[in-house]
């Protein structure tokens, strides 16, 4: 089923004349309404009116992170609070957060967004569907809970935490349909293995995973210890939130809600645009937003765009799934590694539980790696030989991926912390030692 | 008749010795035999106690990564070359020997008694007890 599908289905030369229209008017209106756009367009010569193709975008410089933290916690809206109906606000890592602003308009617009992304999932209004993302500050709760009850499933607003009781909910309650990030979904695996859950008592069918990059190889992970169809939805606080894109069914790549913003890939070192089907850093546009409207926003997600026609009928360009991002991508020894090819080569070797950390850290003046692996139970027979095979195994396999050489720690199962939310899998010791 | 051991994976941080020791010691589960292997990483201790299932069943439940062996143990004449001799035996009949640990028991008997992990259980045994080796069987040990 397709929600929208006079947007979604658009042709493409339909769609590129509503984003020419849709650029055009927010260009205008953001250099009426927010001081710090009007004064970048003022400081390098340029002038709303200049912004007449959706090649001139290139024309606009990108806006960062920073950015945000600067003009805190307002600064960057473009509608009194008056009109601001909610905030939400991202936990920025270092110091303050990010705030961003909804009119009553904006959370329409967002309830919508999120109804064609958990429609293409599967999501029909038979379901019940599980939300175990945070209510609060974060746009995850609130965010897929409006979509999900404009579209017409049933809710079950469970938030995070307490993970006993959230299995109980899904047997009680009769969930058929999971909202989480990929790593609660796995650590809720575990404990409803512990709990002795029969899987046949269970009604789970879907699991729409988001808010953090996960691998394929995760993907089948949680397919196999689930027996569920996983999707992916993509999104972030300063765009909208969840709902700025989403798998379908053909699971090739995400459909971007073009008609609500411009998507572009560019090369992270030179700024430069590329072009559909090379691989960059995703830059995003808002076109109809009206409390939080946000110009080339740099995403430091890493991806691909295409938009060949999608057998599942939807016509937008499609963002191939995040699995790494600009920033976290680790330099050892002047290698350039990403956590997400460390979790690929993991997931496929027997033995090992899908709970990893990365430790990086610095032995006298070179960069040393190791990564925590979580030893399965059942793959214990004792054997000291055994052991150091499986070790040297992960290891040969790892070092010809990364092909830097890499220090494998077996621990004991369940000790690498689980998080609930976004999962913390990297920790530089180097950055914390200066 | 083969000794059940226990094999519990510890990783190399401080207290999970103690704790394995402490939970036993709790529910009156008696050691009768120990060894530990170690690199800088993890260790595998091994365990021969008076109620193997038990044991088993608990640490498990206490988060430990368990699994059972099967070993043997032999009683061997208290005196310089006792072990070679029984070594000496397995050797000839091609039996390799993963591991082996053996501790003095009992002074009055003048044995000692060691645990061996072998590939094949049944043959190691029936070797031994035709060369008159005296293997014991798993209630003396979890007894003695």
């Amino acid at each position: 089923m397709i929600w929208d599908e006079k947007y979604e289905c658009m042709s493409r030369q339909d769609m590129r004349e509503l984003q020419k229209e849709r650029l055009r008017e927010v260009v205008q209106r953001v250099y009426q309404k927010v001081p710090y756009y009007r004064q970048l367009f003022d400081r390098i010569g340029l002038k709303p009116e200049d912004i007449k193709e959706l090649k001139d975008l290139e024309k606009i410089p990108f806006t960062s992170k920073e950015t945000l933290r600067d003009n805190y916690p307002y600064g960057l809206f473009a509608e009194p609070l008056s009109k601001v109906s909610r905030v939400h606000a991202s936990s920025g890592t270092t110091g303050k957060p990010t705030v961003v602003g909804y009119t009553r308009q904006d959370l329409e617009t967002w309830a919508e967004l999120i109804a064609r992304v958990v429609v293409q999932a599967g999501v029909t209004r038979e379901d019940v569907v599980q939300i175990c993302f945070g209510y609060g500050l974060f746009t995850g709760g609130f965010g897929l809970h409006y979509g999900l009850e404009k579209m017409g499933a049933t809710i079950i607003p469970a938030s995070v935490g307490n993970t006993r009781r959230q299995m109980m909910l899904m047997e009680d309650f009769g969930t058929t349909a999971l909202v989480s990030t990929p790593s609660y979904a796995l650590y809720m695996a575990e404990v409803a293995k512990e709990m002795g859950i029969n899987r046949e008592n269970l009604k789970l069918r879907l699991g729409l995973f988001g808010a953090e990059p996960w691998s394929e190889s995760m993907r089948d992970q949680l397919k196999s210890k689930w027996e569920i169809t996983a999707t992916d939805n993509y999104g972030l606080s300063e765009i909208i939130g969840p709902g700025v894109s989403g798998e379908c069914l053909e699971f090739g790549g995400l459909h971007i809600s073009e008609d609500h913003f411009i998507a572009e890939v560019i090369d992270p070192e030179t700024g430069e645009t590329l072009d559909y089907g090379e691989e960059g850093e995703l830059v995003f546009t808002t076109l109809t937003k009206e409390a939080f409207p946000i110009l080339r926003y740099r995403t430091k997600d890493i991806s691909i765009l295409r938009e060949d026609p999608c057998a599942c009928g939807r016509t937008t360009a499609r963002m191939k799934k995040v699995t790494g991002r600009t920033d976290d991508m680790l330099i050892i020894r002047g290698v350039n590694v990403f956590p997400s090819q460390i979790e690929s080569v993991l997931m496929e070797i027997k033995g090992v539980a899908p709970h990893y950390q990365i430790i990086v850290d610095r032995k006298g003046f070179l960069d040393n790696l190791e990564v925590l692996v979580e030893l399965e139970e059942e793959m214990f027979t004792g054997s000291f030989r055994d052991l150091e095979a499986m070790e040297k195994n992960i290891q040969r396999q790892l070092s010809t991926v990364l092909s830097i050489d890499v220090d494998i720690k077996l621990v004991e199962p369940k000790t690498i912390e689980r998080s609930e939310g976004k999962s913390k899998r990297v920790i530089d010791k180097r950055t914390l030692n200066g | 008749m083969n000794v059940n051991q226990l094999s519990v994976f510890l990783e190399n941080k401080s207290g999970r010795l103690a704790k394995v020791t402490r939970v036993l010691g709790e529910r009156d589960i008696n050691i009768r035999a120990l060894s530990i292997a170690d690199t800088t990483d993890f260790g595998i201790l091994r365990l021969i106690v008076n109620k193997p299932e038990e044991a088993h069943e608990l640490l498990k439940s206490e988060g430990f990564v368990v699994t059972q062996t099967e070993v043997i143990a032999v009683c061997i004449p208290d005196k310089p070359g006792g072990l070679a001799g029984v070594l000496a035996i397995l050797e000839e009949a091609g039996i390799n020997i993963e591991y082996l640990y053996a501790f003095v028991g009992n002074t009055n008997t003048k044995n000692a008694l060691v645990i061996f992990r072998v590939e094949d259980c049944d043959k190691a045994v029936e070797v031994l007890k035709n060369k008159g080796v005296r293997v014991v069987d798993k209630e003396y040990v979890y007894t003695m």
